[in-house]
């Protein structure tokens, strides 16, 4: 187990760096020279000197060799320095200092609305196999992960403008401040962002039900006359949790990028919002460390969940 | 039902030994498979429709799926448009026919290229093992660090809204999945008799992997492309949607949705149809893919 702590961290950081790798690259890959955009300005049509342009490339950077400037980007960053935006001249920092806290509270209320749903979902489905209540939570499941969350998330907003005359909101409330009026703004949001993984987490917690229904210690649970309810919590739901960690673990990256498409739909102020309005200003300094940023934290986030899995099932030796 | 794989690609062309019959043909195939899966069946039905509804596009739209009409702004669904007109008064239905014809063309291309490129990585990454697999499976482990719809999205930033980048930037997605899938299954192939056989015989390592390592990958090829194909419409549609995939002149599912949300109070059939059709596709292939897997290859259960 120590074995496979230690494996499993070193690992990591060899795909960061490859994650590093890759996100410069690509970066690189935009046509035409990054101080020229800019100084082109939006429109295109800006004027500007030859020295204007060389010494806004000295001061991005651009003009020294790529080596040096993915070492510099890399040493920047973990010194926490993310650079300046391209369009505004800002820290980009600041930005994601204000913008990720919305996105991870949306993220992580939309897992916990997911599984608070999915979970009970599945374990009927699978204590009713081939009823009624099964088909019907079956069916609810298999069509939410047809369902491209910006879909669900338009109807959700035809739903409640037409029966409540309710619209996003223009201004979200900050959760410290003003926490009811803030879930109450993201509730819908986060609905319709997890409403894939509920499907999904109720799939998994079906099948992962019926497999350990199947197993020696629930027939000698049954059998030594434990009320049937315990059985299921205790002895079954406890073990069929392992797959279920694994899948909403795995799908954090997914309800991640969902934000960019949520946000924009609900204008709510994340960084999944932010991403996709600096890919339509050009941006490419905030959208390299958003991209950067993301798969940090997916990295992070399966680097836990592995662990966590390692943990919870001490049957699980790894090779 | 036992069937008999006569193995042609080598030199000796067997025959079939006594009593074992011969192939079924295609027809009775897809009627063991309907019989088998009815869900399945039902899905490959709603997907041979759209492929026939995307070829015949032309005839089977009623109007100019990019004429604009004033007449018909935000017109309600009647017999003239079926499905109600759009915020310039374009026809719906006739939008949703054409639009079948780029979702089923990005996604049938994009899983094409990635799935194949990702067989590539893993089959070579398999069989070589050693230094080779270690960087494969690690680039492919920092590939999978970027959420599908992240990298998708960050490739269109830099390379631009077209067709054809929304087909490379998908193609990227689909990548690392496959060729992870791919490679446990070549690890296990390439211990098998036959390998050794090939190897025995002198044959080169580019052989072994072509003429008899491929082959027997056909059939977890057929399900990862099946099943990465309803992922790629709504990764598609996303992209469409958000105004970064497929130019807006284009008539897509997901860009018929792009600011459908303003006109959720006087004409829902602009935001609900497009969704509709999305959501009845991807879950036709779906069932087509999840029965695919249980019978061609019941090993990959719960890999995606």
């Amino acid at each position: 187990m120590n074995i496979y702590i230690i494996k499993r961290l070193i690992l990591f950081i060899p795909t960061l760096l490859l994650v590093t790798i890759i996100v410069f690259a690509l970066m690189r890959l935009i046509p035409g020279d990054p101080a020229y955009l800019r100084l082109i300005g939006a429109d295109g049509d800006a004027e500007f000197t030859q020295e204007q342009l060389e010494a806004l490339q000295a001061q991005l950077g651009t003009d020294r060799p790529l080596v040096q400037q993915y070492g510099l980007w890399v040493w920047d960053m973990l010194r926490g320095d993310l650079g300046l935006s391209m369009i505004h001249d800002t820290p980009i920092v600041d930005d994601i200092k204000k913008r990720l806290p919305v996105t991870l509270e949306l993220t992580l209320l939309s897992l916990a609305l997911a599984t608070i749903i999915a979970v009970p979902l599945g374990v009927i489905s699978a204590v009713m196999q081939d009823s009624p209540a099964d088909y019907t939570s079956r069916i609810v499941a298999i069509a939410g992960v047809a369902m491209p969350n910006f879909w669900v998330a338009i109807l959700i907003i035809i739903f409640l403008v037409n029966f409540f005359g309710w619209l996003p909101p223009l201004k979200y409330a900050d959760l410290w401040q003003d926490p009811l009026t803030n879930l109450q703004q993201l509730v819908f949001p986060a609905i319709a962002l997890g409403f894939y993984n509920m499907a999904l987490i109720a799939r998994v917690t079906r099948s992962a039900m019926l497999e350990v229904f199947r197993e020696d210690y629930i027939r000698t649970a049954r059998s030594k006359g434990l009320n049937e309810r315990v059985v299921i919590v205790r002895h079954a739901l406890k073990n069929a949790s392992l797959p279920v960690l694994t899948i909403s673990g795995w799908q954090i990256g997914r309800l991640l990028a969902g934000t960019v498409v949520i946000e924009k739909i609900f204008l709510v102020p994340g960084v999944g919002r932010l991403l996709i309005d600096s890919i339509f200003a050009r941006d490419f300094t905030m959208i390299q460390a958003i991209v950067m940023l993301v798969a940090t934290m997916v990295l992070l986030l399966n680097l836990i969940v592995d662990l966590m899995y390692g943990w919870l099932d001490p049957r699980i030796r790894y090779a | 039902m036992a069937v008999y794989r006569v193995d042609r690609s080598d030199d000796n062309v067997l025959s079939l030994p006594a009593g074992v019959r011969p192939k079924p043909t295609l027809r009775q195939t897809l009627v063991k498979f309907a019989k088998d899966k009815p869900l399945g069946a039902f899905g490959g039905i709603i997907a041979v429709l759209l492929i026939i509804v995307a070829v015949l596009a032309p005839v089977i739209a009623p109007h100019d799926p990019v004429a604009t009409d004033h007449n018909n702004v935000l017109a309600s669904p009647s017999v003239n448009m079926l499905l109600g007109g759009d915020q310039i008064g374009r026809d719906v239905f006739s939008r949703l026919v054409y639009g079948a014809r780029i979702s089923l063309l990005v996604g049938i291309l994009s899983v094409l290229f990635g799935v194949t490129i990702g067989l590539t990585v893993g089959l070579v990454s398999g069989y070589f093992g050693g230094i080779v697999d270690l960087g494969a499976q690690r680039v492919m482990d920092a590939v999978m660090a970027f959420p599908a719809l992240i990298l998708a999205l960050s490739i269109m930033a830099v390379m631009g809204a077209s067709i054809v980048n929304v087909i490379i930037a998908l193609a990227a997605v689909f990548v690392p999945g496959a060729a992870r899938t791919i490679r446990s299954q070549a690890l296990s192939i390439k211990e098998m008799d036959y390998v050794l056989a090939a190897r025995a015989i002198g044959s080169s390592d580019l052989r072994i992997m072509i003429r008899h390592m491929a082959p027997n990958l056909v059939a977890t090829y057929i399900v990862l492309a099946t099943i990465s194909l309803g992922w790629a419409i709504v990764v598609e549609a996303s992209l469409s949607f958000l105004g970064v995939g497929v130019p807006p002149s284009v008539p897509t599912w997901g860009g018929m949705l792009t600011g459908a949300t303003k006109y959720v109070e006087t004409a829902w059939w602009v935001a609900v149809f497009p969704g509709l059709a999305i959501a009845i596709v991807v879950f036709a292939w779906n069932l087509l893919g999840d029965a695919l897997r249980d019978v061609l290859d019941p090993k990959l259960r719960g890999s995606n």
